[in-house]
């Protein structure tokens, strides 16, 4: 339906229960890939596992900002209630389609650096095993992710933002019905 | 420091299972239902709903009935259950000059538009135990009726306005704060004040209210009017774009008339206090409205000399929920920081010995 | 209700179904309630309730009440939406499926005068009775001679 007034969870409570257990195992876990949003059918070009994200962590008190078009920006607002928000104050940016920089999300604060924005962005595929290296809390030894889709200069950035730890920007990956995470604790190699 | 204390699982269990029993009394006598308690404690009910800041009658009633009444304490339970509830979205604000009144009074004027009516009260009862609500089957009355006024009740402080005696209300922010989501600072803008007030112990309250009477604070306070009955509810759902009304709740609602001499730029006139309850409570209300004209001292050029002008002091201990938090914590283990105590005691005498 | 403004009407009955109880609501059902979707809910949450400063002034957060909602979808694809006060799931479904059905100029008129205007008559009168015990309870204070 284009006017994207669709169901959401057909459980609420297990569905962002799920949801929620999946990101935390993400963000806990770095590198590893975990399901979400089975059974969502969200509008497009919303993704269950982004979708499945943003109604569970996303809300009235929470800004959001996305670049997923009308249909989706109704689903969302309908079911999420979070209000519109722009690039730089948003608490959660939702991004389907070009990356904007890292450096134009909210950071934080050194005294509250969880006020730092949740990039949720869209990706061609996830892989473990292979691709980028990742080490850190959570990291036994060493991780390697596979991302497609993102821009080519995203470790760089990546780099560039944990400068300033505590302060930054986590970011939740999501292809399909997966999802991958990067806290701001990480140290991707390119 | 908290220690953390291993053992007494069993004795929980049957310390809880105890407390079953003690809340069901004798199995003899017809058990206490909900319903019972939501129509027939109903005053209850109201303070529960308003010091746990949820107004749901069903709710308050079962938390009434858990807590065998222990008020307090079902506030408690309120609080608790409102934290597993999602925030919808907030409502327009009340209209109580629509107010399907139940009860409508001033003791400034005899007579005033509208008029005096009594409605259910216990004002004018003689404060004599009824014996025969001790035995079942209360007899009541055929209730009484009368055709209604159909003149308008406009509020007394707009009788006052119309003279210009009556100072205005400052404007505000169409969002108002929110004590559920920011965590209460001083200095606190009045909207915050009101807030963290009809949420506040009615106890605690009232005695505030009651020292500014004595003299603790400079007010000579009259009823400009006190209402209550019922108000409708009305929110502006996003998928509809228009407000809609949602229910009604019955609120009180009372209006402090208070002089303020004036000052160079401001003539003299009367000032408001102003207190709004869920439910049916006078006594909450116009403690409230008392305790709101004090704080507002700083506002209008007062001197702050008592403690129900004390923001910090009022503000920060009206909250029963957290007062009983604090004053019940001591109750867990201190074991540690009580045995350094004992040691300290001890070093201290023996070097004086 | 005849009015030639829809969003009157519909204001009309979605206010006076937000009042009844759900039991009432449904024996005044002409039929079933028909299949339909739900887009959202019926869940129960809060909404917070405002007065202002004053009566008149500021806004102030009062206090939260519990509230229920449902968004559903009927099979010809009609949306219905209702929100009420209180955690009766049941009364928010079926008071949606009805904001679906009377948006139907179709049927509009049968049910308004079924379901509706019963509901929105027995509303009066409970508001009435109200307003003529509190007329019972009218003071007329009389000031006293003076005293001899």
């Amino acid at each position: 339906m284009s006017d994207g007034l669709l169901p959401a969870f057909a459980n609420p409570v297990f569905g962002a229960q799920s949801a929620f257990r999946a990101v935390l195992a993400a963000l806990s876990e770095p590198g590893t890939i975990h399901e979400a949003g089975l059974g969502l059918a969200p509008p497009a070009p919303l993704m269950p596992a982004a979708a499945a994200v943003l109604l569970t962590l996303a809300d009235a008190d929470t800004g959001l900002r996305h670049d997923a078009g009308p249909a989706a920006d109704a689903f969302l607002r309908f079911h999420g209630g979070a209000p519109d928000a722009s690039l730089h104050l948003a608490a959660f940016v939702l991004v389907t389609g070009e990356m904007p920089p890292l450096a134009a999300l909210a950071r934080g604060t050194d005294e509250v650096p969880s006020a730092g924005a949740t990039l949720v962005v869209q990706v061609a595929s996830l892989e473990a095993g292979h691709g980028w290296r990742l080490t850190g809390p959570g990291i036994l030894g060493d991780a390697h992710l596979a991302v497609t889709g993102l821009p080519p200069d995203f470790p760089a950035q990546w780099a560039a933002s944990r400068r300033d730890f505590p302060r930054g920007v986590d970011v939740v990956l999501c292809a399909g019905t997966r999802l991958a995470a990067l806290p701001r604790s990480v140290t991707l190699e390119g | 420091m908290y220690v953390s204390v291993k053992g007494g699982e069993q004795a929980i269990a049957n310390a809880h299972a105890w407390m079953a029993e003690a809340r069901r009394g004798d199995p003899a006598v017809p058990e206490l239902s909900v319903d019972q308690v939501e129509a027939q404690l109903g005053l209850a009910v109201d303070r529960v709903m308003a010091e746990g800041a949820c107004a749901d009658r069903g709710l308050a009633a079962l938390a009434v009935k858990q807590a065998r009444g222990d008020l307090i304490e079902a506030a408690f339970l309120l609080r608790a259950y409102r934290t597993t509830l999602p925030r919808f979205g907030a409502c327009a604000p009340i209209d109580t000059g629509a107010m399907r009144l139940a009860r409508r009074i001033s003791a400034t004027y005899k007579d005033l538009p509208g008029g005096q009516l009594l409605g259910p009260t216990f004002d004018y009862t003689h404060r004599l135990l009824d014996f025969c609500l001790a035995a079942a089957g209360e007899a009541l009355p055929a209730p009484a009726e009368a055709t209604p006024d159909t003149g308008a009740a406009p509020r007394v402080t707009e009788l006052l306005a119309q003279e210009g005696l009556m100072a205005a209300e400052p404007p505000g922010d169409d969002t108002p704060p929110d004590l559920t989501r920011e965590p209460l600072s001083c200095p606190a803008p009045r909207a915050l004040r009101l807030q963290a007030l009809a949420r506040g112990d009615e106890g605690f309250l009232l005695s505030l209210g009651y020292s500014t009477q004595r003299g603790y604070g400079n007010n000579h306070p009259f009823v400009g009017e006190i209402r209550m009955g019922s108000v409708a509810v009305e929110i502006v759902p996003p998928e509809l774009g228009f407000a809609i009304d949602i229910g009604d709740i019955t609120v009180t609602e009372c209006q402090m008339v208070n002089q303020f001499k004036g000052s160079l730029t401001e003539p003299a006139q009367f000032t408001r206090g102003y207190g709004l309850v869920f439910g049916h409570n006078e006594r909450k209300a116009m403690a409230m409205a008392l305790v709101d004209r004090a704080l507002r001292c700083a506002e209008l050029g007062e001197d702050r000399t008592a403690p129900a002008q004390d923001e910090e002091f009022v503000l920060y201990h009206c909250d029963n929920v957290e007062a009983t938090g604090f004053v019940e914590h001591l109750k867990l283990p201190h074991h540690v920081d009580f045995q350094s105590e004992l040691e300290n005691v001890r070093a201290m005498r023996a070097t004086q010995a | 209700m005849q009015t030639t403004d829809p969003q009157a009407s519909r204001r009309h009955w979605l206010a006076v179904l937000a009042r009844a109880e759900g039991p009432a609501i449904a024996a005044l059902l002409p039929f079933p309630l028909p299949d339909h979707a739900r887009l959202r809910g019926p869940e129960t949450g809060l909404v917070m309730l405002r007065g202002r400063a004053g009566g008149d002034g500021a806004a102030f957060n009062l206090g939260e009440a519990t509230a229920t909602r449902c968004s559903v979808r009927l099979e010809g694809g009609a949306i219905g939406h209702a929100w009420r006060l209180g955690r009766d799931a049941a009364a928010a479904e079926t008071s949606a499926v009805l904001d679906a059905l009377l948006q139907d100029p179709t049927r509009q008129e049968a049910l308004l005068a079924a379901v509706i205007e019963p509901l929105a008559a027995a509303q009066a009168a409970a508001a009435a009775l109200m307003a003529r015990r509190a007329e019972a309870t009218r003071v007329n204070f009389f000031t006293m001679a003076a005293m001899r």
